[in-house]
C-alpha cells in the first residue's frame, strides 16, 4: 500500500494535460513519460496519458505517430526505455509483466492486422478466447460448461457471425475477421480493450455497426482505447479524442476541439 | 440452426477406426500365422518378418510422436531420434544387465564392454537397470527429462521455427558425439548388443518375438488414442492455435511455452517408448541412432503420410520403411538414396499434405455440401515463419 | 679457479693461433701425437686441432673422420691419403716423395665423439656466418664441455650479432649444467638461457645441478616460471591460430549459407554438398592436369576456384529453378526438400567417384611452414585464411557495390515492391542462390586441402555452418564472420582442456544455450518484419 503512495508522489503530473489527467490511484491505465526508441529513433517520446475506468478513448494520429507502439508497450510486447505504465489504479506495474500476464490481468488487444486462428473454426476461435482456465494441464480434461456455451452464443449474436460458426477462421473475409477478433476480445471479457484500426477494410455500413458495437461494449462497463484513422468512425464513437504525433500527445479533447487545433490540422488532418 | 451444442469432434474418426482396426487385425493375424502355421505353409509368417513388422510399428509410434509436435504445434524437431535412442538405451541397459555372467568374459555384473575397458565397477548410472520396472521408468524419464530441460530453455526464450530445428539438430549431434565416447559408459561405438533374454524369456524365441510385436502394436494403438485425445481437447486446440499464431495465443492469456513444453515432453516420452520396443526386436542399440540424418528421415515419414493427421504419420513410417527394406536389399540398393532423396523433394513439391491429408481434402471436396467441422485439423499448416 | 685459468689460456692460445703465429708448432705437435696412434693421444691432438682454427686442421680432422688419415715411417709421421692412394703432407697438401708404408690412424667411439666436437669447433671459425651459426647451435645442443674453450675464443672475436648470440647461448647451455662454475657465471648463463624462452631452454634450466647454491636455484626457478608463462602464452597463441584457421574454414562453409539463409530465408540443407562438389571439382581439375599437363600442377587450385564457383553456382541455379522457387515462404518444407537433394547429390558422387576418399594434392606453395616466435604457421592454413577473407570482402563488395547486390537487398526487404519497380525477382532469386552455392563450391576447393575428399565431406560441415550463421545472427554477414571466428577459436581453446570430442560437445551446448539468450544471434537484425 505504502508503495503505491510513494509512487503517486514520484509520478506527479508534470505538465498541462489538463482536467483529463487523473491521479494514479483513480486511473485504470496510467502512462507517464514513456519513451521507446528503435535504433535511436524515438517511436514514443515522453508519452503520458491516463484512461479512467469505464472510459472510451479514441486515438488518432498520422502514420508512424506511435499508436501501435503505444499498444505494444501496454500489452508487454515492447519494453519502454523509460517511463511508467500502471494498471488498475497503480496497483500493477505493466512494464514488469509479459504479454500473457498482462492479458490475464484483463487487457485485451485487437491487432492492426487481423489475426485469428486460421485453422480453427470460428466457434473454436471464440472458445479459445473465452475467459477461463489458461493452464496447460487442466485444459487437457476441460469440458465446456453450459454457461460458457451461452456466453458464446451471446457473443455470436453480438458479432453477427452465427451462421459462420463452423467455417474456418482463415476462410473469413477481412471484415469478418475484424469482427471475429472483436468477438474474441469480448470473450476474453477484459477490463480494458485496446483496439487497433478496427474498421480498416470495412464498408460504411459495417463501420457504423462497429462503432455501435464498441459503444455497446463500453456501455457494459469495459474501458476501450480505439486507434483509428477513419474520422467518420471516430465521430460515430462520440468520445474523447487524443491525437498522437511523433510519439507524444499533440492535442486532446472532443473531436471538434481536436480537429480545430492548428497543429493537428497541420500534421494530420490537412487543410 | 445449429447452436454451440454441436458435438465435440469424436475421439475416433473414421480413419482412426480403420487404423485401429488394421492394427487389431495385425495383432491377431501375425501371431497366428507365425505360431499356428507350419513353417513350410504358404501362409506362414517367419519370425524375422514378425520382428521386421514390429520394427515398423515402433517407427510408426516414433512418427506419431513427431507428428504430435510438428503437425499440431509446428515444432519441427530435427532431433527426435535422440529421444528414441535414449528410450532404446534405457531398454538396452536393462537387457545388458540381464545377460549376467553369460557374457564373453563371464563377469557377473559388468557388461562385456566394461570388462574390455578394464573397468572394475559398474558406473552409478547403471545401477537399478537390472530391475525391469526401474528400466521401464527410465524409458520414460530419460527422454522426458531431456525434453523438459531442453524445451524449458528453448520455449521460454522463444526460439522458434528453423532456429529451433537447428538447435534440436545440434542437440542430437552433441549426444551422438557423446555416446561415441567409450568413457561415457554406454558401449561407445558398438553400443549395446548380444542380448540374451527379457523378463526371463529368451529374446530370440518365436514366442517372445510375437509378444514384442503385439506390444508394439498395442503401444502404437494406445499412443494414437492418447494423441487423438490430446489434440481434440481444449489443450490441443491451443496447440494448433500456437502453430498458427503464437503471438495471438500469448495475448489471449495462454502461456504458449508451457503448452509447447507439455506437448514436447509427451512426444519425447512416446518416442522413448518406441525406442524401448525397437531395441529388443532389432537386438542392438548404438550411437548411430542419434545421427541427425536419422532424425530428418523421421520427418519425411510424417510428411509422406500427411502432417497433422496422426494416422498419416504412422502410415508414412510403415510405407517408407517397407520401401527401404524392399529397395535396399535388392538390385536397386545403390539407388535407394536417390529414391529417398527424390521422395523428400517430390512430397514437399507435389504432395505437401501427404497421402492422408490429400485424401482428406479429396473427401472434403466430395462432401462439399455437408461440413465436417473440425473433424480433422487443417492438414496444411502455415509455414513457421 | 684452475678451470678459469685453463679457459683463459686456451683463449689466449686460440687468439694467437688466429693471429697467424705458432700454428705450425701446435698443429705440428698435434700431428706428432696423432702419429702415436694411441686413442688418448688422438683425442688430445683433436682438442688442440679444434682450438687451432688452422685451415689445415679442418682437412686433418675430416680425413681422420673418413679414415684417410694414415701414419707410417720412422719416426712415425702422419699423412693424408688423397685420391688414388697418393700420400699428401697434412699441412701443405703436397704429395710426399718418399712414401713409407702406412696404416690408418685408429678411431673408437670416444675418438669419434671428439672428432665431432672438433669439427664442430672448427666450423665455429668458418668464414661463412651461416656455417658458424649452425656450428654454434650444434655445439649448444651437444653441451660438450670440451668445446667451451673454443667457444670462449670465438665469442671474443665474433662480430655477426646473430652468431654471437648463438654462441653466447651455446656457452650458457654448457655452463649451466657444468660442475664447479662460479655462481655469477652460472646465473648469467641462466639469464641467457632463460631469455630464450622455449622448450629447450626449459630442459636446460631443469638441468641445473642439485647442489647449486640457493641463489642459482632461485634464478633458475624464476627463469623456469617465466618461460612456462611465456610458453603458455605461445601455446594459447598457437591455439588461437588454429582456431582462426578452423574459423576461416567455417567462414567459407557458412558464408554461402548466410546468403541463402540470411538473404533469401531459404534453409539449404544441400549446402554441404555444394562444398563437396567444389572439392570434387578440384579433384577432377587435378586429374586432368596430371594426365595432360603436369607442369600446371601448381596452378591447379587457382584454376579450380573459378571452375568450382561456376559449376556449383550452376547446380545451385538449377536447384533454385526446379525446386526451391516453389517453396518460398515455407522454410521448413525447403529444409526437407533440400535435404532430399543433398542425399541425391551425395549418392550421385558416390556412384561416379566411388565411396572412398579421393586424393587431392597440395601445390608447392601450399606446403611448408615458417615460424614466428614459438608459433608454427603452415602455408596451407595461412592461404586458406587469406582466401576466406578475400571471399568475404569480395562478397561484401558484390552486395554493396554492384547492381545485382542492390537488387538482392531490395528483393530481400520487400519482394513485392521490388517486383513492381521492375526488378526481375525470379532472376534475382536464382542469382542469389547461385551465388551462395558458388561460394560453397569455392569453400570446397579450400577444404580439399585440409580434409578428406569423400561424398560425406559436406555432412561434416553443415551443422557447424548452421550454428555459425545462427550464432552470428541471420542476415548479417559481419555476424557470420565474427560467429565463424569465435566458434573456431573457442573450439580450439577448449580442445586442450576437454579433448576434441568433449570440446565439441561443450561448444554445441554453449551455442544452444547462447541461442536461448539471444534467439536471433549475436548481431540480430532489428526491425518489425522479423517479429511480425
Ligand atoms: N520493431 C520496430 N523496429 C523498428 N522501428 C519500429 C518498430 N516498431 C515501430 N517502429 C517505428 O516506430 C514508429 C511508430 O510506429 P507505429 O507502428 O507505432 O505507428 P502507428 O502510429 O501505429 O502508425 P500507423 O498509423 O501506420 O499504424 C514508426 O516509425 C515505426 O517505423
Ligand atoms: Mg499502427
Amino acid at each position: 500500500m505504502s508503495d503505491t503512495e510513494t509512487l503517486v508522489r514520484d509520478i506527479e503530473p508534470d505538465d498541462g494535460l489538463g482536467a483529463a489527467k487523473k491521479t494514479l490511484t483513480e486511473a485504470l491505465l496510467y502512462l507517464n513519460a514513456v519513451t521507446v526508441t528503435f535504433d535511436g529513433f524515438r517511436a514514443l517520446n515522453e508519452l503520458s496519458f491516463t484512461v479512467d475506468p469505464g472510459e472510451m478513448r479514441a486515438i488518432i494520429g498520422p502514420n508512424g505517430a506511435g499508436k501501435t507502439t503505444m499498444m505494444d508497450v501496454i500489452t508487454g510486447k515492447t519494453r519502454p526505455d523509460k517511463g511508467d505504465v500502471f494498471f488498475n489504479g497503480g496497483t500493477t506495474d505493466l512494464t514488469r509483466l509479459d504479454e500473457t500476464e498482462i492479458a490475464t490481468l484483463g487487457i485485451g488487444r485487437k491487432f492492426q492486422k487481423p489475426t485469428v486462428f486460421e485453422s480453427h473454426t470460428v466457434l473454436d476461435n471464440l472458445r479459445l478466447a473465452l475467459k477461463g482456465q489458461r493452464s496447460a494441464l487442466p485444459n487437457i480434461f476441460r469440458r465446456e460448461t453450459a454457461a460458457e456455451r451461452e456466453c458464446i452464443d451471446a457473443i455470436f449474436e453480438t458479432i453477427r457471425l452465427t451462421e459462420h460458426r463452423d467455417r474456418l477462421g482463415g476462410a473469413l473475409s477481412h471484415g469478418q475477421k475484424q469482427w471475429l477478433e472483436i468477438g474474441m476480445l469480448l470473450a476474453q471479457d477484459p477490463k480494458l480493450l485496446l483496439v487497433d484500426e478496427p474498421v480498416a477494410g470495412m464498408t460504411d455500413a459495417e463501420t457504423a455497426q462497429t462503432a455501435e458495437l464498441l459503444r455497446e461494449i463500453n456501455a457494459n462497463g469495459h474501458s476501450v482505447v480505439v486507434v483509428e484513422h477513419d474520422m467518420t468512425f471516430v465521430r460515430d464513437l462520440g468520445v474523447r479524442v487524443m491525437c498522437l504525433h511523433e510519439g507524444s500527445v499533440l492535442a486532446e479533447g472532443t473531436l471538434d476541439q481536436v480537429s480545430a487545433n492548428e497543429r493537428v490540422i497541420e500534421v494530420y488532418l490537412g487543410r | 440452426m445449429s447452436t454451440s451444442e454441436t458435438r465435440p469432434p469424436a475421439l475416433l474418426t473414421t480413419s482412426g477406426l480403420v487404423f485401429l482396426g488394421v492394427l487389431g487385425a495385425a495383432v491377431v493375424l501375425v501371431p497366428a500365422l507365425n505360431l499356428l502355421t507350419a513353417p513350410d505353409s504358404a501362409l506362414h509368417v517367419p519370425t524375422y518378418v514378425v520382428s521386421l513388422l514390429g520394427k515398423y510399428l515402433t517407427y510408426a509410434l516414433l512418427a506419431l510422436s513427431v507428428d504430435l509436435i510438428w503437425g499440431y504445434v509446428g515444432i519441427l524437431s530435427l532431433g527426435h531420434g535422440a529421444f528414441f535412442a535414449l528410450g532404446g538405451y534405457a531398454m538396452g541397459m536393462y537387457l545388458m544387465r540381464q545377460i549376467g555372467p553369460r557374457g564373453v568374459y563371464g563377469d557377473p555384473v559388468l557388461p562385456d564392454f566394461m570388462v574390455f575397458l578394464n573397468w572394475k565397477e559398474l558406473p552409478w548410472f547403471w545401477y537399478g537397470f537390472d530391475l525391469f520396472p526401474f528400466a521401464a521408468l527410465m524409458v520414460l524419464l530419460a527422454p522426458g527429462i531431456l525434453a523438459l530441460v531442453f524445451g524449458w530453455f528453448a520455449f521460454r526464450s522463444r526460439v522458434t521455427g528453423v532456429y529451433l530445428s537447428i538447435i534440436t539438430q545440434a542437440m542430437t549431434f552433441a549426444l551422438l558425439l557423446a555416446f561415441f565416447r567409450n568413457d561415457m559408459g554406454f558401449g561407445g561405438n558398438n553400443g549395446l548388443t548380444d542380448f540374451k533374454d527379457i523378463l526371463g524369456f529368451n529374446i530370440q524365441a518365436d514366442g517372445t518375438r510375437v509378444v514384442l510385436f503385439v506390444l508394439s502394436a498395442v503401444a502404437l494403438g494406445l499412443g494414437y488414442v492418447l494423441c487423438r485425445f490430446l489434440v481434440r481437447s481444449h489443450f490441443g486446440k491451443v496447440l494448433v492455435a500456437i502453430r498458427d499464431a503464437e503471438t495471438r495465443v500469448r495475448f489471449t492469456g495462454y502461456r504458449a511455452e508451457n503448452y509447447k513444453l507439455v506437448a514436447f515432453v509427451v512426444s519425447a516420452m512416446l518416442a522413448g517408448i518406441a525406442g524401448a520396443l525397437y531395441v529388443p526386436q532389432v537386438g542392438i542399440i548404438n550411437p548411430s541412432e542419434f545421427s541427425p540424418a536419422n532424425s530428418i528421415e523421421i520427418i519425411v515419414w510424417v510428411a509422406v503420410g500427411g502432417r497433422g493427421t496422426l494416422v498419416g504419420a504412422a502410415l508414412g513410417a510403415v510405407l517408407v520403411n517397407y520401401a527401404k527394406t524392399y529397395f535396399t536389399s535388392g538390385l536397386l540398393a545403390p539407388y535407394w538414396l536417390f529414391m529417398l532423396g527424390g521422395l523428400f523433394v517430390a512430397v514437399t513439391l507435389f504432395l505437401p499434405k501427404g497421402i492422408v491429408g490429400t485424401f482428406y481434402d479429396w473427401r472434403a471436396r466430395r462432401r462439399a455440401s455437408d461440413d465436417i467441422p473440425g473433424a480433422e485439423p487443417a492438414a496444411a499448416p502455415k509455414p513457421a515463419e | 679457479m684452475l678451470l678459469a685459468l685453463a679457459v683463459l689460456s686456451a683463449a689466449a692460445l686460440s687468439a694467437a693461433a688466429l693471429a697467424g703465429r705458432a700454428e705450425a708448432q701446435d698443429v705440428g705437435g698435434a700431428l706428432a701425437q696423432l702419429a702415436t696412434n694411441k686413442y688418448d693421444d688422438t683425442e688430445a691432438a683433436l682438442s688442440v686441432l679444434a682450438l687451432s682454427g688452422d685451415p689445415a686442421a679442418v682437412g686433418i680432422v675430416s680425413a681422420l673422420a673418413e679414415g684417410r688419415l694414415v701414419f707410417g715411417g720412422t719416426p712415425p709421421r702422419v699423412f693424408i691419403q688423397g685420391e688414388g692412394g697418393a700420400l699428401l703432407d697434412p699441412l701443405t697438401r703436397q704429395p710426399v716423395a718418399d712414401a713409407p708404408a702406412v696404416k690408418p690412424v685408429r678411431v673408437n667411439n670416444r675418438v669419434r665423439r671428439a672428432i665431432e666436437a672438433a669439427s664442430g669447433a672448427l666450423s665455429l671459425v668458418s668464414p661463412d656466418p651461416a656455417k658458424r651459426l649452425e656450428a654454434a647451435q650444434a655445439v649448444g645442443r651437444s653441451r660438450d664441455v670440451a668445446a667451451l674453450p673454443a667457444l670462449d675464443a670465438v665469442l671474443a672475436k665474433e662480430t655477426d650479432p646473430k652468431v654471437k648470440s648463438a654462441l653466447a647461448l651455446a656457452r650458457a647451455s654448457i655452463v649451466i649444467g657444468q660442475a664447479g662454475v662460479s655462481e655469477a657465471d652460472r646465473i648469467a648463463a641462466i639469464e641467457v638461457v632463460g631469455a630464450q624462452g622455449n622448450q629447450d631452454a626449459l630442459a636446460l634450466l631443469r638441468s641445473v645441478p642439485a647442489d647449486a647454491s640457493p641463489a642459482v636455484k632461485d634464478a633458475a626457478a624464476a627463469a623456469i616460471a617465466g618461460i612456462e608463462r611465456n610458453l603458455a602464452l605461445w601455446g594459447a597463441a598457437q591455439n588461437v591460430w588454429y582456431g582462426l584457421s578452423l574459423g576461416s574454414v567455417l567462414l567459407l562453409a557458412a558464408i554461402g549459407l548466410a546468403i541463402t539463409f540470411g538473404v533469401m530465408g531459404v534453409i539449404n540443407m544441400a549446402h554441404g554438398e555444394m562444398v563437396m562438389l567444389g572439392a570434387y571439382t578440384t579433384f577432377v581439375v587435378q586429374e586432368l592436369i596430371r594426365t595432360h599437363n603436369p607442369g600446371l600442377f601448381d596452378w591447379s587450385l587457382i584454376i579450380a576456384i573459378p571452375l568450382a564457383f561456376l559449376f556449383t553456382g550452376l547446380i545451385g541455379v538449377i536447384i533454385e529453378r526446379t525446386v526451391i522457387r516453389f517453396l518460398y515462404g515455407r522454410a521448413l518444407e525447403t529444409l526437407l526438400a533440400t535435404w532430399g537433394i543433398s542425399l541425391i547429390l551425395q549418392q550421385a558422387i558416390r556412384t561416379l567417384f566411388g565411396p572412398t576418399n579421393r586424393e587431392v594434392g597440395a601445390p608447392s606453395w601450399m606446403s611448408g611452414s615458417f615460424e614466428i616466435g614459438q608459433l608454427s604457421i603452415t602455408y596451407g592454413r595461412l592461404w586458406i585464411i587469406v582466401f576466406a577473407l578475400l571471399v568475404f570482402v569480395a562478397l561484401l563488395a558484390v552486395l554493396r557495390l554492384t547492381r545485382i547486390g542492390l537488387e538482392m537487398r531490395a528483393v530481400t526487404q520487400n519482394r513485392r515492391m521490388a517486383a513492381s519497380m521492375g526488378i526481375r525477382t525470379n532472376w534475382v532469386d536464382a542469382m542469389t542462390f547461385g551465388l551462395g552455392s558458388g561460394i560453397a563450391g569455392m569453400a570446397g576447393v579450400a577444404l580439399s586441402q585440409i580434409d578428406n575428399v569423400s561424398p560425406n565431406l559436406g555432412q561434416s560441415y553443415i551443422i557447424d555452418s548452421f550454428l555459425v550463421v545462427v550464432f552470428g545472427g541471420v542476415g548479417n554477414l559481419w555476424g557470420t564472420l565474427v560467429g565463424a571466428m569465435s566458434l573456431g577459436v573457442a573450439n580450439k581453446l577448449l580442445e586442450p582442456y576437454a579433448g576434441a570430442v568433449l570440446g565439441k560437445i561443450a561448444l554445441l551446448v554453449i551455442v544452444i544455450l547462447f541461442i536461448q539468450k539471444r534467439p536471433r544471434g549475436l548481431f540480430a537484425l532489428k526491425g518489425r518484419s522479423i517479429e511480425a
